[in-house]
């Protein structure tokens, strides 16, 4: 399979990247890994005029934590740079058990966070764990650059509210406040599928206090979906069975699963408030053995 | 290098966006003038005639085209070959040398890792960027560097053990 044919510009800079995208015409894409979009374009389902490869861009490969404790992700960093990461793993407990289930090893490669959240798959799982974190996209364009919190940023499936010449430079995690724990669990029927069911949970205490938390869902409808009520049912009280529960149970409600060739809409909806519990069960455990 | 096309199209070939690349494949310096939208599969099968590499799936799921580039495990057939420009692509010709298997080549031969031998090009070069990273790899760790190799014949098994024979056999 070929893609359409499409003129191909590799600036060296994101000025020039800009440019490109401001007169580059009615339909430009910006290449980073390609992941996802290189599959559309041999499909025929996205037919760009003209491909703007930011792959020779320096300076976009990050992720680094600044001083105020927040994570950025810039656009070129891999979701193997994160699967690898010790920040991650050391500060980040959801977003470092998502980094290993994203696509399979060889994609993971080349494949980036910024793209997957920019692509807008409602089987994108870095959207809902970007989402459960309370996580912004950065966007820079002729304009200047302006931030938009992943909850405004995708408005369905594959639509986010970019201008045609806005480039998203890094993703945000916001720093926090209390002490992070949390999760992401994905259903696949192999590696490298679609997500049946996926669940982000982030949640931050202080003492046994939480003090915020997110649920994301991942594959359970039109597009990722926050569970906030859920979420909301998490915050001033410690993690109880009970809590966790309530939970569970607001989150799968929030759900809008279809039955398909990977599971009915009820075993669906089951398996979202199966993955709540247990990631919440186990932070509570956790929480239990630091104490 | 010339690669040549079937033509569907009515335009005029002035109107060809062509771009002149320059890369090293299995060391040897290379340079070609390719069309944007021709995949890096295409130029190491076609243009360049390293039919070693497979194409399976077409759409990224089985593997069967897995190159290195930069040290890299990359599915070819879903990276553009201009992006291949001023990099260094590996391909499973460049394993052996003129008189000797490469331990992985060996490591299939000795433990039966293939049967039809589609994907063995892509499960060969997924394990050399395996064990470059990690020379001394669990049973899991091989698992989990080729699930995103597809074989339809071996059930995985011998494969596994074929890789994991090579790392010994490097390591010695």
């Amino acid at each position: 399979m070929y893609p359409s044919r499409f003129r191909y510009e590799a600036p060296r800079s994101l000025d020039e990247a800009i440019s490109l995208m401001h007169n580059g015409g009615d339909y430009v894409k910006v290449l980073a890994g390609g992941q996802s979009l290189v599959p559309l374009m041999k499909l025929r389902f996205a037919s760009p005029e003209l491909i703007v490869d930011i792959n020779n861009v320096p300076g976009l490969a990050y992720h680094r934590t600044d001083p105020d404790g927040s994570l950025h992700i810039g656009a070129l960093c891999r979701h193997a740079d994160l699967e690898r990461s010790d920040l991650l793993k050391e500060t980040q407990p959801t977003m470092a058990s998502a980094a290993p289930v994203i696509a399979d090893p060889i994609v993971r490669n080349r494949g980036t966070l910024v793209g997957s959240l920019c692509h807008a798959d409602p089987q994108g799982d870095w959207a809902s764990v970007v989402l459960a974190l309370g996580g912004a996209v950065m966007a820079r364009g002729p304009r200047g650059t302006r931030a938009i919190p992943l909850a405004d940023f995708v408005t369905g499936p594959f639509q986010n509210v970019l201008d045609p010449d806005e480039i998203v430079v890094e993703a945000v995690i916001p720093a926090a406040r209390g002490i992070r724990s949390g999760g992401y669990l994905k259903l696949e029927r192999r590696v490298g599928d679609f997500a049946t069911v996926g669940v982000a949970v982030a949640v931050e205490t202080i003492g046994e206090k939480v003090t915020r938390a997110g649920i994301a869902l991942t594959g359970v409808g039109g597009s990722t979906i926050g569970a906030t009520a859920a979420a909301d049912a998490l915050v001033g009280r410690p993690l109880t069975a009970e809590s966790i529960g309530q939970a569970a149970d607001l989150a799968a409600e929030v759900a809008r699963p279809r039955t398909d060739h990977r599971g009915s809409a009820a075993y669906k909806r089951h398996m979202v408030r199966t993955f709540v519990q247990r990631i919440l069960s186990r932070a509570e455990a956790a929480q239990e053995r630091a104490a | 290098m010339t690669i040549v096309y079937e033509d569907h199209d009515d335009e005029a070939a002035t109107d060809v966006p062509v771009r002149r690349i320059k890369f090293r494949i299995n060391g040897k310096k290379m340079a070609a003038e390719v069309e944007p939208r021709l995949l890096l599969a295409h130029l190491i099968r076609r243009g360049l005639g390293l039919t070693g590499t497979h194409m399976g799936c077409d759409t990224t799921n089985c593997g069967a085209c897995t190159v290195l580039v930069d040290g890299r495990a990359v599915k070819s057939c879903t990276m553009l070959a201009v992006q291949a420009d001023g990099h260094e692509i590996s391909t499973v010709e460049g394993l052996a040398t003129a008189s000797e298997l490469h331990p992985l080549q060996e490591g299939f031969k000795e433990e039966h890792g293939l049967q039809c031998g589609f994907c063995t090009p892509g499960m060969m070069m997924a394990a050399k960027a395996l064990l470059e990273e990690n020379p001394d790899p669990t049973e899991e760790d091989v698992r989990w560097a080729l699930s995103g190799n597809l074989c339809r014949c071996t059930g995985y098994q011998n494969i596994v053990k074929s890789v994991l024979w090579a790392a010994e056999k490097l390591r010695s």
